[in-house]
């Protein structure tokens, strides 16, 4: 779509897009061809030699333990995250849809963790879990379940997911609920009317007319559990106990920062980007054509 | 809906205030934690009442600060200040390039005009997560680390912002350009007394979800600062959890959530009409 109407100015328009581009150049651009730049070279500790190794560093990654197992680890994470963020979601927004009469009140009171920091919501839930004081993990301990996720990779791991979904189900929830609305009634009443129970309704009509909403969620999901989550895991686990939490994010920032291994978090770096290309690619490509039954 | 079932009505009713009752539990127990004396809140399990130290824990958080030695003597009122400043500056800077950075892409036509949308659209191909240690670097080299500047300028740029006020633009009638034109208006007058006026839902949506953004900061700010004069109040609950040998201070930690949390869900509330509206239109 463009404008008929324009104004004319040769420097005009550039200096209005010029801040926008500085910035976009120095701050994301540049270091972006850094990190692909370093991600070829081999640098000694102390940043005094550097040499040109091909693709190396990503051939020691796929051959190196750690990295494979945090891969594996960040899928079933984002998946788990995605899954259950998503189904709970969906659950509510579908139970939102039907009421009439208070819905705004419910909504107000689900939307409100989509504010609070990853962070902040990792503390909240590392409180609850906490072994000696937490209030879940006192119940758990009085059913006979020794909660211990300063000791145990699979509570931490299993901390660290409730945490992420504690946080994204409002935002799918809004969108959800938005999508819910945007079905045309007639086409629900017309079913109802042919005898359809609202189990039937909900998947034959309503659960596919929701799937570009679905799909749409299922990719910022997982963006989300790739990228936002590094402040749940830094304030939480810091990665423990013994890398149980560690998630590729979670290693750039440990291999680059405190390892101070350069071209191993370089070659990091660019599979992420690799990664995050892709789903965006993914994500506008679907939803420009959008799906229609 | 389409028919009456009171049990299922029912059903939606039990399992909405089930939902709301399991997201918002964690925060009723942080809210009581923050309430009680340190000594209430060293065994299990701990009280689920309001204690009587409301006034004294928030008091001495805001005003003296832990006392630990990493995230100590900074005073909770001076991260605040800082997280406030930061998001201030990244919501209204990202509003403001984005606003200008549209209006050009829009009604202008000038050489590299796709070249620039392509570059912007970049942008979101790049999140912080990615490039950490070249944009460290980057800041480190113009000297912008420890300040304020540093925090923010390199967040501002933003596609998802560009994008939405460029939807929006398109959907303004050429008339009201046409007419602007023929009355004397030049480009500017027109963005400013028009254009900008006519923004004003897009404007408040965007702020709900920018301010949002930055306020919650956690990697960047991380890496950034190492000047406790500097720190935001989301990282500082990390350095109070995070303490060696000893507990935290888990009253004064959790009335820093509570704080933390606060202005942001504060304004998503107050504004929750914008607020959805932004977050499905930004993500279209």
């Amino acid at each position: 779509m463009e404008k008929r109407a324009v104004f004319r100015s040769s420097w005009l328009p550039l200096a209005l897009v010029t801040p926008q581009l500085i910035i976009t150049f120095v701050f994301f651009v540049w270091p972006a061809s850094q990190a692909l730049y370093q991600s070829v070279l081999l640098e000694d500790p102390f940043g005094l030699k550097s040499q040109f190794v091909w693709f190396d560093n990503f051939t020691a990654l796929f051959r190196n333990r750690d990295y494979l197992e945090s891969f594996n680890r960040t899928a079933v994470f984002s998946l788990l995250v995605a899954g259950f963020a998503m189904g709970l979601a969906l659950l509510l927004a579908v139970m939102a849809d039907r009421i009439i009469k208070g819905a705004t009140g419910y909504k107000t009171m689900l939307v409100w963790p989509y504010a609070v920091a990853p962070a902040v919501a990792g503390a909240l839930w590392v409180f609850m879990f906490n072994p000696r004081i937490g209030i879940v993990a006192y119940v758990m301990h009085s059913i006979g379940y020794d909660w211990n996720h300063q000791i145990r990779g699979q509570d931490a791991f299993a901390l660290i997911t409730i945490a992420a979904v504690w946080k994204q189900i409002s935002y799918n929830f809004v969108f959800f609920l938005a999508g819910l609305q945007a079905i045309p009634r007639s086409l629900i009443e017309a079913a109802a009317i042919d005898g359809a129970g609202p189990a039937k309704r909900f998947w034959t009509i309503v659960f596919p007319l929701l799937s570009p909403t679905t799909f749409f969620l299922l990719v910022v999901n997982i963006v989300y559990a790739f990228f936002d989550t590094f402040g749940i895991v830094h304030a939480t686990t810091s990665g423990g106990p013994a890398k149980a939490t560690e998630i590729l994010v979670y290693k750039v920032f440990n291999d680059g920062f405190i390892g101070l291994d350069l071209g191993a978090s370089a070659a990091q770096s660019v599979i992420l980007m690799f990664i995050v290309i892709v789903l965006t690619v993914v994500q506008f490509r679907y939803i420009e054509r959008k799906v229609s039954y | 809906m389409v028919e009456r079932r009171p049990l299922a009505t029912f059903l939606a009713h039990l399992v909405l205030i089930l939902g709301i009752v399991v997201v918002a539990f964690p925060i009723w127990v942080t809210f009581v934690a923050s309430t009680h004396h340190a000594k209430d809140i060293m065994t299990a399990p701990i009280p689920l009442w309001p204690g009587t130290q409301l006034i004294e824990n928030y008091r001495t958080l805001l005003f003296d600060g832990l006392i630990n030695p990493i995230a100590g003597g900074v005073p909770l009122w001076r991260m605040m200040t800082n997280s406030f400043i930061m998001a201030m500056i990244i919501a209204l800077g990202k509003i403001f390039v984005s606003f200008i950075a549209a209006f050009a892409i829009v009604y202008f036509r000038f050489p590299f005009r796709m070249a620039v949308f392509w570059i912007i659209f970049m942008t979101l191909m790049l999140p912080v997560e990615v490039r950490i240690v070249p944009t460290f670097k980057v800041v480190a080299d113009l000297g912008l680390l420890n300040s304020y500047a540093g925090l923010t300028i390199p967040l501002i740029a933003s596609a998802t912002a560009t994008f939405l006020f460029r939807q929006f633009f398109l959907t303004v009638p050429d008339e009201l350009a046409e007419a602007a034109r023929i009355d004397g208006a030049g480009p500017v007058k027109f963005m400013k007394d028009i254009l900008l006026p006519l923004s004003r839902t897009n404007l408040a949506a965007l702020f709900v979800i920018m301010f949002t953004f930055g306020w919650n900061q956690y990697l960047w700010p991380l890496l950034m600062t190492t000047d406790r004069q500097y720190l935001t109040v989301v990282m500082g609950i990390q350095r109070m959890i995070n303490v060696a040998d000893t507990d935290p201070q888990w009253p004064l930690v959790m009335a820093a959530v509570i704080l933390a949390m606060l202005p942001p869900v504060a304004v998503v509330l107050l504004m929750q009409r914008w607020f959805i509206k932004g977050l499905v239109e930004t993500e279209k």
